[in-house]
């Protein structure tokens, strides 16, 4: 089962690029979008990462960071990053194979791949939304953009 | 259920009949080539049911994926300044593969616009905002590729590519 709003988001240390290592904990203080989906070189137009790629101006504007993450490894990350112009981390989930994605609850046994799926993190570490889109279908940015607004609204009162 | 979350308004660009039962927003990028597949079908619509039906085009520009669309967007805007959005829509869609500042620039002359001030416009800030606001009404609407339509506020998923899975609207 996916995890659910009020669950502690799991700790990791994924690698970013080949030579970097980035940690969930070193993000706390800010909001993050935690976006599992299956596999690097999807199509373009309706991929769901080149939209979030043209939506992080609004996403910080909000205070939120955008991590993406695949099983993919993170020499696919790196050509995939590059090929799609892409200006936010993808953390490659890769050894042991999928470790991130089933502690979220998000990982398909079938495929060997991540559901796709999001997660909103507050400043605290806590999950405070999360959605599992069904297989094929691009979720948009609209469940995240609400989500961020309700998390600052309630900070605002 | 995805829903249009910013209401057509008097700013929008409209065409057809504005006492229509049927509203359709289309949100597009003048450099998608899903979107110029479309374009014809929209047409084709547009002088079956003209009468039935108001048709509004919102910009959904996908920068990174695609050079020119902003660049073409803002051309649109600004030939819209002038009373010749439409022309300029269409001429956009008409040259597709070939965009580029040069190309725009070129329609706009074809179109025997006000170059200074065409010029002018789409470079202003004004125009900019106007695009980005129309990305992200989409984006908080659940616009998650393009093009993606809306019929009447709710967002149309059976459009598949084909002139009948657009007229199939009509009758719902």
């Amino acid at each position: 089962m996916i995890l659910a709003p009020n669950t502690p988001a799991p700790d990791f240390e994924l690698n970013s690029t080949p030579d970097q290592r980035l940690k969930l904990s070193d993000l706390k203080g800010k909001k993050v979008i935690l976006s599992f989906y299956p596999a690097d070189w999807s199509p373009v137009c309706s991929d769901q990462l080149a939209l979030y790629n043209e939506t992080l101006n609004i996403f910080r504007e909000a205070g939120a960071e955008l991590l993406g993450i695949s099983v993919d490894s993170k020499w696919s990350h790196l050509a995939f990053s590059q090929d799609r112009k892409f200006h936010f981390p993808l953390l490659a989930d890769f050894e042991p194979k999928g470790a991130v994605a089933k502690q979220y609850g998000v990982y398909n046994d079938k495929t060997g791949e991540a559901h796709r799926a999001l997660f909103v993190i507050d400043e605290d570490g806590v999950i405070q939304w999360s959605y599992q889109s069904p297989d094929g279908i691009n979720p948009g940015a609209d469940g995240i953009l609400d989500a961020l607004e309700q998390l600052n609204n309630r900070k605002n009162k | 259920m995805a829903h249009l979350k910013t209401a057509v308004g008097k700013d929008d660009h409209k065409l057809g009949n504005p006492n229509a039962s049927k509203v359709l927003v289309e949100y597009g990028d003048y450099q998608c080539s899903h979107c110029g597949i479309a374009f014809p079908h929209i047409n084709r619509l547009l002088d079956n049911y003209g009468d039935e039906i108001l048709f509004v085009f919102r910009n959904f520009p996908l920068q990174e994926s695609h050079p020119a669309a902003m660049m073409a967007a803002l051309a649109a805007e600004a030939a819209g300044r002038q009373g010749k959005f439409w022309e300029m829509h269409d001429m956009i869609f008409e040259h597709q593969d070939s965009l580029s500042a040069d190309t725009l620039i070129n329609l706009a002359e074809k179109l025997h616009l006000d170059m200074e001030q065409f010029s002018n416009d789409w470079r202003s800030q004004e125009l900019l905002k106007r695009v980005e606001g129309d990305f992200e009404s989409g984006l908080r609407s659940g616009v998650n590729g393009t093009p993606t339509f809306f019929l009447n506020g709710a967002r149309y998923d059976n459009y598949d590519e084909t002139y009948a899975s657009l007229e199939q609207m009509m009758r719902e």
